[in-house]
């Protein structure tokens, strides 16, 4: 039986850069024993000899001529942005302060 | 004029007997009239869809060769970006973004000059079979409003019901455009994937997502395929190929000598009463229109489940990683030194639902290292071992066919707190998007015991799309001289409109 604990949904909501609430935590550990058990049936068909398929198509480079086609404005670019500045996406700090 | 399917719409227009601003109006009046009780859309834009029509109907007069649907109104589904008109998503991680572009599906709507009537609702980025989770609140079920429309496309589907609007555009992951047309009493079809663009579609599963068509009738949806196909520079997964002949398909609706394989796995325990006998009353209507119904197996389609519910998150875990408060969307906590980090995690606590969370958690671990063997990469070897089930059906029937859900309508809130038994509802559906072949739901008349639509599936193997629409074509007319009318006739009429 899989499971994952409380500790191993917040390390989880970490990495996907979700804030959650203790009772958030709680709830989907114990969610996702029935959903683990459940999925994990994958593996009683999935054996060695198996080839894995990603994508339902043969997939290939797709290149196209390198000509400049018409592409957006930086106006229209930034029109949905949060917060702009002097033409550019205006972000929070992403270094630390040292 | 709202009740006419869409291709007869078409033809009152070239014939000159209305024009398409009248045709429009009519829809937006219907829209302002049930609407309240239905919440098909997100945003109607009623100027903009005016707009269209009157320029659609200036060519016209001008005697300029148009589109077959050229004036016909349609409703799209709130994951296709259109430019300058609210795309959410059913997300308030996008509430108020406004593209600064055009999906290529709008593209080919607005050069076919299909009119764009607004939005429709649905789950939350696609994730969901009822429309529950969209964060604007759920669409009702033009058939008893206390019922889901199916998800994650139930506003799409809702809208044909309800006759908001004869067309409709759906995404289909993993029955998203099926489903909610088996439970609405409306067509809706899943295209080969690479079939239509994905440009433009906001992403959910790329390996999964396909949009495409949802109607009333075979044919309108036909009709709408053969306008939004088609191969795609923008998109690196889109078939260079001649678009299937669809149209033509619907049109001679011809299955003499074909095969049809009804596929044993899919159907039996779990499925409703009353979807078992519609599906069988079917197959012996295709019977006697001389196709030859034969059975066939697909052992491997019971972990199709399984190996979706971790593809599918695995997938959409990295695709939503691009909200993240930078770039466009919602941004909060960006108080004076916060991080990034910090402005990401509050963003998304609060921009995403409980079911996108649960996903992208879920997609977090089954992609994680020492995880990511056990669960991801053994459900890519279940996609492998469906897709030579399909290949191994295909030698022995030109389509194959099931119920295309276990069960009619359920209630608003009856699944809500059950991830697993939400789940199950796409049980029918999912195989095909696993290996990327076609499929198409119509209605197949009515659960005795609840009176709610059934859907009969249909599906094709990869570029043969034309295949479901002859078959679908000719189970709809058998069904509709069974009835003497459509099956949308049956439905409550709703603000007293005829």
């Amino acid at each position: 039986m899989s499971s994952l604990s409380r500790d191993d949904v917040a390390k989880l909501a970490g990495l996907a850069r979700i804030e959650m609430s203790e009772a958030e935590l709680v709830a989907l550990s114990n969610e996702f024993t029935v959903i683990l058990d459940a999925v994990a049936r994958v593996q009683e068909v999935a054996g060695a000899d198996v080839e894995a398929t990603s994508h339902p198509l043969p997939l290939r480079n797709v290149f196209r001529a390198d000509v400049v086609v018409p592409s957006l404005t930086p106006e229209e670019a930034l029109s949905g942005a949060p917060a702009q500045e002097e033409q550019r996406f205006r972000v929070p700090q992403i270094l630390g302060e040292e | 004029m709202i009740r006419l399917s869409a291709a007869e719409m078409a033809a009152k227009l070239s014939a000159g007997e209305t024009t398409s601003v009248a045709l429009t109006q009519a829809h937006l009046d219907r829209i302002a009239s049930v609407d309240a009780d239905v919440h098909a859309f997100l945003y109607v834009d009623i100027e903009g869809a005016l707009a269209q029509a009157a320029a659609i109907d200036a060519k016209r007069a001008k005697g300029e060769k148009l589109s077959p649907l050229a004036g016909v109104p349609l409703a799209l589904k709130d994951v296709m970006a259109q430019k300058g008109i609210p795309t959410t998503c059913g997300s308030k991680i996008l509430e108020g973004w406004r593209p600064p572009y055009d999906s290529t599906v709008v593209s080919n709507l607005k050069k076919n000059d299909i009119v764009i009537l607004g939005k429709t609702n649905m789950d939350e980025f696609a994730m969901g079979s009822s429309t529950e989770n969209s964060a604007y609140g759920p669409t009702h079920n033009p058939w008893d409003l206390t019922r889901i429309p199916g998800g994650s496309g139930g506003g799409s589907s809702a809208a044909l019901a309800a006759f908001e609007a004869p067309l409709a555009i759906g995404t289909d992951t993993g029955g998203s455009i099926r489903q909610p047309a088996a439970v609405t009493g409306t067509v809706g079809v899943k295209p080969t994937y690479g079939g239509v663009s994905r440009f433009g579609l906001v992403a959910f599963s790329s390996s999964l997502d396909q949009a495409g068509p949802c109607a009333r009738t075979v044919l309108d949806a036909a009709l709408l395929h053969e306008a939004i196909a088609g191969h795609d520079p923008k998109d690196s997964t889109s078939i260079n190929a001649p678009v299937p002949q669809v149209v033509a398909a619907a049109k001679s609706g011809d299955v003499k000598g074909m095969k049809i394989g009804v596929v044993k796995e899919l159907n039996g325990d779990g499925y409703q009463a009353g979807v078992r006998a519609r599906f069988e009353e079917s197959l012996e209507l295709l019977a006697k229109t001389g196709a030859e119904i034969v059975e066939v197996s697909a052992p491997n389609f019971e972990y199709a489940l399984a190996a979706y519910y971790l593809i599918a998150p695995s997938e959409c875990s990295s695709n939503l990683a691009r909200f993240d408060a930078m770039r466009y969307g919602l941004r909060v906590g960006d108080v004076d030194g916060a991080s990034a980090e910090s402005v990401m995690n509050l963003t998304r606590e609060v921009g995403f639902g409980k079911e996108v969370k649960r996903r992208i958690i879920l997609g977090t671990y089954a992609l994680s290292s020492g995880y990511y063997d056990a669960y991801y990469g053994s459900a890519q070897k279940v996609r492998t071992l469906i897709t030579q089930d399909f290949t191994n059906a295909f030698t022995k029937a030109d389509v194959l066919v099931s119920p295309t859900c276990p069960t009619t309508a359920f209630k608003i809130g009856e699944k809500a707190n059950d991830p697993l038994a939400m789940y199950l509802n796409d049980i029918a559906t999912i195989p095909v998007n696993m290996a990327g072949i076609g499929g198409m739901s119509l209605p197949s008349g009515l659960a005795d015991e609840d009176g709610l639509p059934v859907g009969f599936q249909i599906m094709s193997p990869v570029m043969k799309d034309e295949r479901m629409y002859s078959v679908g074509a000719a189970l709809e007319a058998a069904l509709l001289s069974k009835w003497g009318a459509p099956l949308l006739d049956k439905a409550p009429i709703m603000g007293g409109a005829k």
